[in-house]
């Protein structure tokens, strides 16, 4: 019975999404009934997360198939608590949508396009089932694809034909790579494939379908040299849309090969997860380069992201208990963190009236909170202690210290201080020095919102005594696959 | 029969990854459903290919025909034309606002 409520993240945003389509005229009701669905949904993530901890994980036989034959959904450990920061996201996206989304966007349908989205994104994150991936992968791209257009300007058009031909092309990759898997192994149910590949000891062409798939969700993900399609089309929607793409669309590239590379592909790490490190390594140096490259404010903040998945991805490559709950725990930082960011840039452009820092300046002077409250999440996103981003990228770098791979945690600390300097340059650039007339004032919605997600990183860092402990527990789980076979397969 | 079917759809592939390279847009879109045209074959052939039985498995058959690659190619089916039909209307409001369809003239500056 309990585990009936697995379904119920996912339901519940997409029943509200389908219902909010029929409502696009009424934008007031339309708020009203979307802070309601999230602080249920967030109620509910809340409850899934205190009973997995405290009991067993859940498993979901739909239609009451047994797994492997059926659809299964899985709560464990890592994916409750991946649900849970997607739906605070989603609350705070909600908050800051309330001022920002116009009824005109309304009416564009951006509501149920956001909550199709929210539950695109929690299904993947929930299912326990390759094939059931790729469709939530398909359903959160389509929300996404409705999403980036919302608005109808020329740049907008432009770059979300690049950012709509990638994900296909990638996507249809991956059906192609689920096909290949299904040939060899006679499965698409994650834990089988797990059980099944270990059994042969996961063979030369099952590490080529490992690769196919890692250049799958390296195109989600962003990585290195798969990047190029992300910067310039996040940049292009309402700040609100560009909040959510960084805190949630590549994460959900990060979570799948969390999953997949500790569940399924870890019988050769000195080939798959040496190749990750190195293309983690990589990816954070030119991500930085190009934040550091550019005087557009929202562009700097995009190419941020590609550093922060460099680091998940070295805790993955790693491959051990404290490396992967430092990828998980910069995992969650990272959501609150962008999401914040993406908000607090789209506050200060409009503030500023334009996107270019040269012609930004003194605005601390106009609005302080603004500016303070950019600079601290500049700290945050650097990982100076004691906030969120130090506990992290700690673990991080201790687990590549501990496995000897000097050469690239050197590489990671060099950028941690480039992404300092880069985004330390836009708090200099708007607030220092004379102050330009402001176009419009900071909307105080916005600033509760992102208020709400610095507090978060805040706290995570704080009290990194109280949330360790979980996360680890989750780690030591991803660390030993047969634990999550055991479970899914009840043998 | 397998052999020829994965020939087919590696060809489709190539064709749809030329289409893909090329500049005119509503050339790249046919690539795409190309593409998607490939993995959906490819799929049924990884199913493996057989005629005349039933897609049920009990005790006693031996002969059968694996139905999950169908259910899979029918997933797949709908969501590629769900997204070739939104990639041609979104190809045709770029053409109108861009007043170009050639990639390379899409490229657009970092200051706007």
């Amino acid at each position: 019975m309990m585990s009936n409520l697995v379904f119920l993240p996912i339901f519940i945003p997409l029943f509200v999404g389908a219902l909010l389509v029929f409502l696009k005229n009424r934008h007031q009701l339309t708020i009203k009934i979307s802070y309601l669905t999230v602080l249920l949904n967030l109620g509910l993530s809340i409850f899934l997360s205190y009973f997995v901890f405290t009991h067993h994980p859940l498993v979901l036989e739909t239609g009451g198939w047994k797994a492997p034959f059926g659809i299964i959904l899985v709560a464990d450990k890592l994916s409750v608590i991946m649900t849970l920061s997607v739906n605070v996201i989603a609350l705070a996206s909600v908050i800051f949508a309330s001022s920002s989304v116009t009824s005109k966007m309304t009416k564009h349908y951006f509501y149920p396009l956001f909550f199709i989205l929210i539950a695109g994104v929690s299904g993947a994150f929930l299912t326990g089932d390759l094939f059931n991936l790729f469709v939530f992968f398909e359903v959160l791209l389509m929300a996404s694809y409705g999403l980036i257009i919302i608005g109808g300007s020329k740049q907008q058009f432009r770059e979300s034909v690049k950012y709509i031909l990638l994900n296909l092309f990638s996507s249809i990759l991956f059906v192609t790579t689920v096909a290949f898997l299904y040939s060899v192994t006679g499965t698409v149910n994650m834990a089988q494939l797990g059980e099944r590949v270990a059994e042969v000891e996961q063979q030369g062409i099952l590490t080529g379908i490992a690769i196919l798939l890692f250049v799958v969700f390296a195109t989600k993900g962003a990585l290195f040299p798969l990047y190029f399609w992300l910067p310039k089309s996040y940049i292009v929607p309402s700040p609100v849309v560009s909040a959510l793409f960084g805190a949630l669309l590549t994460k959900v590239g990060v979570y799948s090969m969390l999953r997949v590379y500790t569940l399924i592909f870890s019988h050769k790490l000195e080939l798959t997860h040496t190749f990750f490190i190195w293309v983690a390594a990589i990816t954070m140096l030119i991500g930085v380069i190009g934040a550091l490259s550019t005087s557009n404010v929202k562009l700097i903040i995009a190419y941020n992201i590609m550093p922060a998945i460099g680091f998940m991805l070295l805790g993955i490559g790693t491959f051990s208990a404290e490396s992967l709950a430092g990828t998980i725990y910069y995992l969650i930082h990272d959501m609150a963190i962008k999401a914040a960011l993406f908000f607090l840039a789209g506050l200060l452009v409009w503030h500023a009236g334009t996107s270019n820092l040269n012609k930004m300046g003194g605005y601390i002077k106009t609005s302080p909170l603004l500016g303070w409250m950019f600079f601290i999440a500049a700290l945050i996103l650097a990982g100076i202690p004691p906030f969120s981003g130090f506990i992290g990228k700690y673990l991080l770098l201790r687990g590549a210290f501990d496995e000897e791979h000097y050469f690239v945690a050197g590489i990671g600390l060099l950028s941690s201080l480039l992404i300092l300097f880069s985004v330390i340059r836009i708090f200099i650039g708007a607030f220092w020095g004379e102050l330009k007339e402001p176009k419009e004032k900071v909307r105080r919605s916005g600033l509760v919102a992102s208020g709400l997600l610095i507090a978060i990183s805040i706290l995570l860092g704080v009290g990194a005594e109280w949330f360790y402990p979980y996360i680890q527990s989750a780690a030591d789980n991803l660390i030993d696959p047969q634990i999550y076979i055991d479970f899914v397969l009840k043998e | 029969m397998e052999i020829v079917m994965s020939i087919l759809a590696g060809t489709l592939f190539a064709a749809g990854v030329y289409l893909l390279l090329q500049k005119q847009l509503i050339k790249i879109v046919l690539g795409t459903v190309l593409l998607s045209h490939g993995a959906h074959l490819f799929i049924l052939t990884m199913g493996k290919l057989n005629r005349g039985a039933p897609p049920i498995l009990e005790k006693g058959i031996t002969e059968y025909t694996d139905p999950l690659p169908q259910a899979l190619i029918l997933t797949s089916i709908v969501i590629s034309f769900g997204i070739t039909s939104f990639l041609l209307v979104l190809a045709y409001r770029t053409y109108q606002s861009n007043k170009t369809d050639m990639m390379d003239q899409l490229r657009g500056t970092d200051d706007e």
